[in-house]
């Protein structure tokens, strides 16, 4: 069994069916891609693994535990770290009390806080020269990062990440996308959803295509990216853009 | 320019009062959207429980410091539980449904515990011992400063101390602020929301009660009533310095306490609400986000 293992996954808003049995699993090691257009149901399949909704059936495990109705703030402790859409920073906080409120299951740990901060600042060290600068002041380069460095604080065994290059110039989001490749490589499960499905099948292990709450395609990330149907779908007219 | 300096002396002692039921509103605020209604009742539920502790049960007769002590500390938890109560039975199921319905339910709160009240101590006027503390007071060239003016402002800004140091010195503390800003990345923080909620809570009403016992030493009259104009002044407090602020509640505090003891010097005591309530007026017409508020006022 995998380390993080969704299985027939259905989630609704109100009335409206918008994962309609998702099924995905994510290894240590491993950056898993989903990849799929605006409303698919990326954000939502995320958003319901970090407990921020609650599936109507299907089940999701994390080492061996059912994360299924369990509080969000619990599931963090469990090992899996979720970097929302749209970053999501506390922008009234300055950096370091951000990476510290990563950090807020551990906050009696002092000297396990300041390793961790340690590891980021190692990560990024743009955010080590702005630690008493105010979150909300960053660039959105920098907020990314602190955004992923904050989920870093954690330790998580599975790490979620909503659309980390988006808009970000080109660039930028490839070094994001090149640190959360090392992230993965240190030993993380990284679930990673993109619009810019180029580069993200370029350093995905994996990836799944998703369309209207269904995973139409799934297989090995290379393989993915010379698909025809997903060049047709994902990888065409968009390059110059960056993002579809 | 002696009377001013008297009447300034005097709004800081009441300000300070003030600024502490303005924080329990503010720090609410901040984190759940509520104007807790029910933030100057606590004061007078504080006053009530520091008044039985002192009179009823005659520890107005241990050793002034520890009759202090007591009096102060057991009402605070006191009313920390009651608060707790209302949060759990009241505004919880309500919220994250309608922030009208639990405003509503707020005043509702407000009447419950006046009406709580005056079923348990009764509709008369009650005394605190009236010598707690000694009445004597020094000159400060024309100005005549008590002791327990110096004893009440000293407490309220340790208090307030106390809270600013957990506030911006610990993790929760931190989470508090994180939450006025988004609650669903609090949570995929690890923080229990919820926990966070309860703690802003039981500091509001430790806050309100801690007023009220100060109010109950320095005017020496309680009433079931005194919560409600009470809460308005501070509410005018939180809202002049910029709701969800918690510098611009202190602020807010002294402000309407000088503004108050200059209108009762200057013109008469029953213009006091008149100025303090045209001054809400005022804020809210002229800069509503208030004096130092900017931040919270943007998600609104």
């Amino acid at each position: 069994m995998a380390l993080l293992e969704v299985r027939d996954l259905h989630v609704y808003y109100g009335n409206i069916e918008a994962l309609k049995g998702i099924s995905l699993s994510a290894n240590p090691g491993q950056i898993v891609a989903i990849l799929g257009g605006n409303g698919a149901g990326k954000t939502t399949t995320l958003r319901t693994i970090s407990g921020l909704l609650r599936p109507r059936s299907g089940s999701v495990m994390c080492a061996g535990k059912s994360l299924v109705g369990v509080d969000a703030h619990v599931i963090v402790g469990m090992g899996v770290s979720h970097v929302p859409e749209g970053r999501r920073i506390f922008n009234i906080l300055n950096v370091e009390e951000n990476l510290n409120l990563g950090g807020y299951l551990i906050r009696a740990q002092h000297q396990l806080i300041k390793e961790r901060k340690a590891a980021v600042f190692g990560l990024f060290p743009r955010l080590a020269e702005r630690r008493g600068q105010l979150a909300g002041t960053l660039s959105g380069g920098e907020q990314q990062m602190l955004a992923i460095g904050r989920a870093l604080m954690s330790d998580p065994k599975v790490l979620m990440l909503d659309e980390p290059s988006l808009g970000l110039a080109p660039m930028l989001a490839k070094s994001v996308l090149k640190t959360v490749r090392e992230i993965a490589d240190r030993g993380a499960a990284v679930l990673l959803v993109e619009q810019n499905a180029r580069q993200a099948l370029a350093i995905a292990d994996h990836a799944y295509v998703i369309e209207v709450g269904r995973i139409v395609l799934e297989g090995n990330a290379a393989v993915l990216a010379k698909d025809e149907r997903v060049q047709k779908a994902y990888l065409g007219g968009f390059e110059s853009v960056g993002s579809a | 320019m002696g009377d001013f300096l008297q009447y300034t002396v005097i709004g800081l002692t009441v300000g300070s009062f003030y600024a502490l039921v303005a924080l329990g509103y503010t720090i609410v605020y901040g984190i759940i959207r509520l104007i807790n209604f029910a933030q100057g009742d606590l004061s007078m539920v504080g006053a009530f429980l520091g008044w039985t502790l002192l009179v009823s049960f005659g520890f107005e007769h241990l050793p002034i410091y520890l009759a202090l002590v007591i009096a102060f500390v057991v009402p605070m938890i006191g009313t920390a539980v009651v608060n707790l109560g209302i949060l759990q039975f009241a505004y919880k199921p309500l919220l994250r449904r309608s922030l009208l319905a639990i405003l509503i339910t707020a005043l509702g709160m407000s009447l419950l515990l006046q009406n709580s009240a005056e079923l348990i101590w009764g509709a008369a006027i009650e005394a605190y011992p009236p010598n707690l503390l000694p009445s004597s007071g020094f000159f400060v060239g024309p100005v005549h400063v008590t002791y327990v003016q110096i004893a009440l402002v000293v407490a309220s800004l340790l208090l307030m101390g106390g809270l600013v140091a957990f506030i911006q010195g610990t993790t929760i503390g931190t989470a508090m602020r994180a939450l006025a800003v988004d609650h669903d990345a609090a949570r995929l923080m690890g923080i229990n929301v919820d926990a966070v909620i309860r703690i802003a809570f039981v500091l509001g009403a430790m806050l309100a009660a801690a007023s009220g016992v100060m109010l109950g030493i320095y005017y020496v009259q309680i009433h079931f009533t005194m919560g409600f104009l009470l809460g308005l002044r501070a509410f005018t407090a939180a809202v002049l310095g910029g709701i969800g602020n918690i510098p611009g509640a202190m602020a807010g505090g002294m402000l309407i306490g000088l503004l108050e003891a200059y209108t009762t010097g200057y013109l008469s005591g029953t213009w006091e609400d008149v100025v303090v309530f045209g001054v809400l007026i005022t804020v809210l017409i002229v800069k509503p986000t208030g004096l130092f508020g900017e931040r919270v006022a943007e998600r609104m």
